[in-house]
């Protein structure tokens, strides 16, 4: 880094955490600027993470006013609706998280972010998504490929007791620890377009199931012209009729996808707070893993599912045909 | 979101929470937006400037009030409707005995310190109420559930002994940095600030104890009208110098070792010999002791810099020279604190010329403060997912959803693509002196050792109790308590001067006897063993517990390692690490070099483990334990055994 030092203030504040990930990887943190949109429960947790973990500058969007929905798993709105006087969601959890950790820089965008331009996406490192539609997905993942510069793109969604997070870090170099060496280590991630793209039967024989069960609530959403998490049970015979089709387009046994876990996922409209608390904690050490290149990432989806309890991390990925020589486990190339 | 069944049970739900620190504050948070409404939480400690980052309930302007309350008072903020009752107070103490237990449907624990954990665990044993345990460190974290009859409890597998190191090892043969720390911290600073009627093992171990003794005797005392100057350089001569020198001397030690080369003043500080160094006065304007600095007044601004054997030789003396002229009143009362910047100074100093004296690399103060605090690695993120699967957890403890009960792993590197991982919960150990009845067994010498030594070592250091009272038969040896009869008392005290084999009741070979707690409504039954002779090295206390406990290992060094956490189970491998924080919880899983004697673990059905060591949980660098891989194809299935198969325990790996 440019040797710039910590302040004694950051040294304090920060004495345990860079215990566990060192100064260097406090000094990028606090150089990094990180974008959110859809303050819900798992987008607060993941925000609470990074605030408190001392990142440069944080913006949320989220223009929708607080409704009583918005409040059932959002711990920065506080309960006094005095306070709201007008604001959206993303300003009362702006209020909330300067109050968390003085040095961070938080603040609010507003707007919609599909018709924002790369000068804006420029302005950041890190950009999370959730609650948004599969189209709006990839396309802010596009315009953040398209920078010169590298911008690490993430999706998270939560439903019922499950929780889903994609990400894409484009071509990124990291080192880890092995035995007492240290190793760089690159990685090759899929867009989200390319990686949803990759033929279901070209997958590898257990990927979890919650990976087709989302695609088929996404496509769902998308074909019915419906807002991110606008389903209910009346909507289960046309979930499983596109199910019946997607299957037979990917050559996918239905068993696959379980009619129950469908079911779940339909059903419930509001998020289960202790799943939010898991998937933001996942989201924000994975934030702080990319920022500081310390670590191996996830690539590139990770699922929990509360009723079975597992946290399974999945590579979608087109399979590559290159010499597997040059390639360590899951794709990583030694360098 | 919960289900209508779920939401009935949280809704009427009691709960307990034990600790408002890391895991605390991220669980109250979600305890609060799960629906949970009546809600008691204890922790004693107050709020800390290096907790605000990841104690998320907590301002700056808090720091210095009581956690439970400030914790209370942020969450009633997003959910004033419910009801949070805030104890600031030690869970140790007589006022939560077990009826306060009785009172509620489950408890959670987010403690930091091992005691304290056996505490809880004994009390939700006797007032029969679910505990869910857990502890973070770093990237790493686990959730156990703990049912009596059910699943085993808290202490049915023996935790990781705290890391000690053999007392030779510190005195003579250090070759880790850990080593020196050990030394300087616990043998050099204790000698030089602390009680001198201590027991202190600084001068032993040379080939000729007898010269060194009486030269030892009164070095450490500053001669009258010696300069402080001259002081110090006499000090940092006999430590580094001298003592090296003696031990030199043994060549039987050195035979299969690399010498160490002694350290003078002179060598390292030639041109300083003469002339003053630093200014005392100049720089220390504040009468405050607290921000008294040698690193201030030598200018050395950073913490992370590691410093030359020159600077740390510098920092040494005038560390020193700082508590002779700025904190005199305390020499003779400290004990080592993370939190004295001076005493950090001069426990880094000394560890690290020492360090250069034997040839291990040296470290800077952030570091060796870390070694020498035991200080807890923490992050919020790792925080709130453990509090996430709590909850889940205590959800399913309230439904008594039995099959589904699991212990979950927080890993920081994926274990067969999982980062998350859960295994089925193990059933009660049998012998658990705990939660079943199986007596222990004592071999002591009976007619050597007191009731006291019983009493401090094995009673209260080994069984955790706090209120113990000893019974032979019907014969009252000892017991603890406030309303106790004078005569009782000094009867009680008598006895623990006394001999065991000369006690009223003579306690000898092949007597039973009863130990019990009355708080924790805990008691279990040792059998005494008499033996004449036990190794001063590797059994210090001249007594060795077995039954249930490993033979508690060498050393001396008692101080650092007050193991706190210790794992709550053992499904997998824990790993202690020995921490000794303020606030956090640590324990942690892995490293499959821990796994109880014997036990193996085999993985089933997952394409990426193999047995060359790639797969183990999380430290793939130290499984050495075979592991079998099984072919299955809908389900992992680990099975823990004792390796030979048939008393082998199958379980489901969710
Ligand atoms: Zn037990």
């Amino acid at each position: 880094m440019d040797g710039e030092e910590l302040t004694e203030q950051e040294t304090a504040l920060y004495d345990r955490q860079i215990r566990v990930w060192g100064v260097d990887a406090q000094r990028r943190l606090s150089k990094a600027h990180i974008l959110v949109s859809g303050m819900k429960g798992t987008v607060v947790e993941f925000c609470k993470n990074i605030v408190l973990a001392g990142v440069g500058s944080l913006t949320l969007v989220d223009d929708r006013l607080v409704t009583e929905e918005a409040l059932s798993a959002n711990f920065l709105i506080p309960a006094d609706e005095s306070v709201y006087d007008g604001k959206s969601i993303a300003e009362l959890c702006c209020d909330s998280l300067k109050d968390f950790n003085p040095m961070v820089r938080v603040s609010v965008e507003r707007g919609d972010l599909t018709s924002f331009g790369g000068d804006f996406y420029n302005k950041f490192d890190v950009v999370v998504v959730s609650c948004c539609s599969l189209a709006a997905k990839k396309l802010i993942n596009e315009k953040c490929r398209k920078l010169s510069k590298r911008v690490a793109f993430y999706t998270v969604d939560c439903r019922d007791s499950c929780g889903e997070i994609f990400v894409d870090l484009q071509n990124y170099a990291y080192s880890k620890k092995k035995l007492d060496e240290t190793v760089e280590c690159r990685l090759q991630y899929p867009s989200f377009e390319e990686a949803i793209a990759v033929p279901w039967r070209a997958l590898p024989r257990k990927v979890s199931k919650l990976y087709f069960a989302m695609r088929v609530i996404e496509r769902f959403e998308q074909v019915e012209g419906r807002n991110p998490g606008e389903t209910s049970i009346a909507d289960l015979p046309g979930v499983l009729k596109l199910r019946k089709e997607l299957c037979e387009a990917h050559s996918l046994n239905e068993s696959q996808i379980p009619d129950a876990l469908l079911e779940r996922l339909v059903t419930a409209t509001r998020e289960f707070p202790p799943v939010c608390a898991v998937i933001g904690g996942i989201l924000g050490q994975e934030v702080i893993k990319a920022i500081s290149c310390k670590g191996e990432p996830l690539k590139n989806f990770f699922f929990f599912d509360a009723m079975d309890g597992k946290g399974i991390i999945e590579d979608i990925t087109k399979p590559v045909h290159l010499k597997p020589s040059s390639f360590g486990e899951r794709g990583v190339i030694s360098l | 979101m919960a289900s209508q069944q779920q939401l009935c049970v949280i809704e009427g739900a009691k709960v307990l929470m034990v600790g408002a620190g890391g895991i605390g504050c991220e669980l109250l948070k979600t305890l609060a937006l799960s629906g949970f409404t009546n809600i008691h939480i204890i922790d004693m400690d107050t709020i800390e400037v290096s907790n605000l980052n990841r104690q998320f309930l907590f301002r700056k302007s808090h720091v210095g009030q009581s956690k439970a309350k400030v914790a209370r008072d942020a969450v009633l903020r997003f959910r004033p409707q419910i009801s949070i009752t805030p104890y600031h107070a030690n869970v140790k103490d007589s006022d939560f005995n077990v009826d306060f237990f009785k009172q509620f449907n489950v408890v959670l624990n987010g403690l930091d310190n091992l005691d304290a954990r056996r505490h809880v665990n004994r009390l939700c044993l006797a007032a029969d109420v679910p505990l869910v345990e857990s502890g973070t460190t770093g990237f790493l974290g686990q959730v156990t559930v703990h049912v009596k009859g059910k699943t085993e409890c808290y202490e049915c597998q023996p935790k990781p002994t705290p890391k000690t190191y053999p007392v030779c090892t510190i005195t003579s043969t250090p070759s880790k940095f850990v080593h020196c720390i050990v030394w300087a911290k616990d043998l050099l600073f204790a000698k030089m600030f602390g009680d001198k009627n201590q027991d202190n093992d600084l001068n032993v171990r040379s080939g000729d104890a007898s010269s060194s003794s009486e030269h030892a005797e009164d070095v450490f005392e500053r001669r009258k009208d010696e300069d402080i100057e001259q002081y110090g350089r006499r000090i940092y001569d006999h430590v580094f110098g001298y003592n090296i020198e003696v031990a030199l001397s043994n060549e039987e030690t050195w035979k299969n070792r690399n010498r160490p080369k002694p350290i003078y003043y002179r060598d390292i500080l030639p041109e300083e010999q003469s002339q003053q160094n630093g200014n005392v006065d100049k720089i220390c304007a504040t009468d405050d002791p607290s921000s008294v600095s040698a690193m201030i007044s030598l200018g050395l601004k950073n913490a992370q810099d590691v410093w030359s054997l020159i600077e740390n030789s510098r920092i040494f003396l005038e560390a020193l020279k700082l508590f002779f002229a700025k904190r005199e009143k305390e020499i003779g009362n400290l004990s080592f604190d993370k939190d004295d910047q001076l005493a950090v100074e001069f426990v880094t100093a000394a560890a690290n010329i020492r360090a250069a004296s034997f040839g291990i690399p040296l470290h800077s103060l952030f570091e060796a403060k870390g070694i020498a605090g035991n200080i807890v690695h923490a992050v919020a993120t790792t925080n709130a997912i453990i509090a996430g699967l709590i909850v889940i957890e205590a959800i399913k403890v309230l439904q008594s959803d039995t099959k589904n009960y699991r212990m979950t792993y927080c890993l920081e590197h994926p274990s067969r693509k999982m980062l998350l991982m859960p295994v089925e919960p193990f059933e009660p150990n049998k012998s658990c002196y705990v939660c079943s009845e199986t007596p222990l067994t004592l071999e002591v010498n009976t007619q050597r050792s007191k009731l006291r030594d019983f009493v401090d070592k094995i009673v209260k250091a080994k069984l955790g109790m706090n209120f113990p009272l000893v019974m032979h038969g019907a014969a009252l040896l000892y017991e603890v308590g406030d309303d106790l009869e004078e005569d009782m008392v000094a009867n009680y005290a008598a006895n623990l001067e006394k001999v065991l084999s000369e006690l009223p009741s003579p306690v000898t070979g092949g007597t039973m006897l009863t130990v019990e707690d009355l708080q924790q409504e805990f008691s279990c039954t040792i059998n005494i063993k008499h033996r004449e002779e036990f190794d001063e090295e590797k059994e210090p206390d001249g007594m060795l517990l077995s039954g249930w406990t490993q033979a508690s290992p060498v050393v001396k060094n008692e101080k650092a390692p007050i193991g706190n956490g210790g794992s709550t189970s053992n499904a997998l491998p824990a790993v202690q690490l020995d921490a000794e924080d303020d606030d956090e919880l640590e324990v942690l899983p892995v490293g499959t070099d821990t796994v109880p004697a014997g036990k193996k673990r085999k993985l089933a059905g997952s394409s990426n483990a193999t047995t060359s060591g790639t797969s183990s949980v999380a430290d793939e660098t130290r499984n050495h334990k075979t592991q079998e891989v099984l072919d299955d194809d809908d389900d992992d299935v680990v099975m823990l055994g004792d390796g030979n198969s048939d008393s082998s325990k199958k379980r489901k790996l969710l």
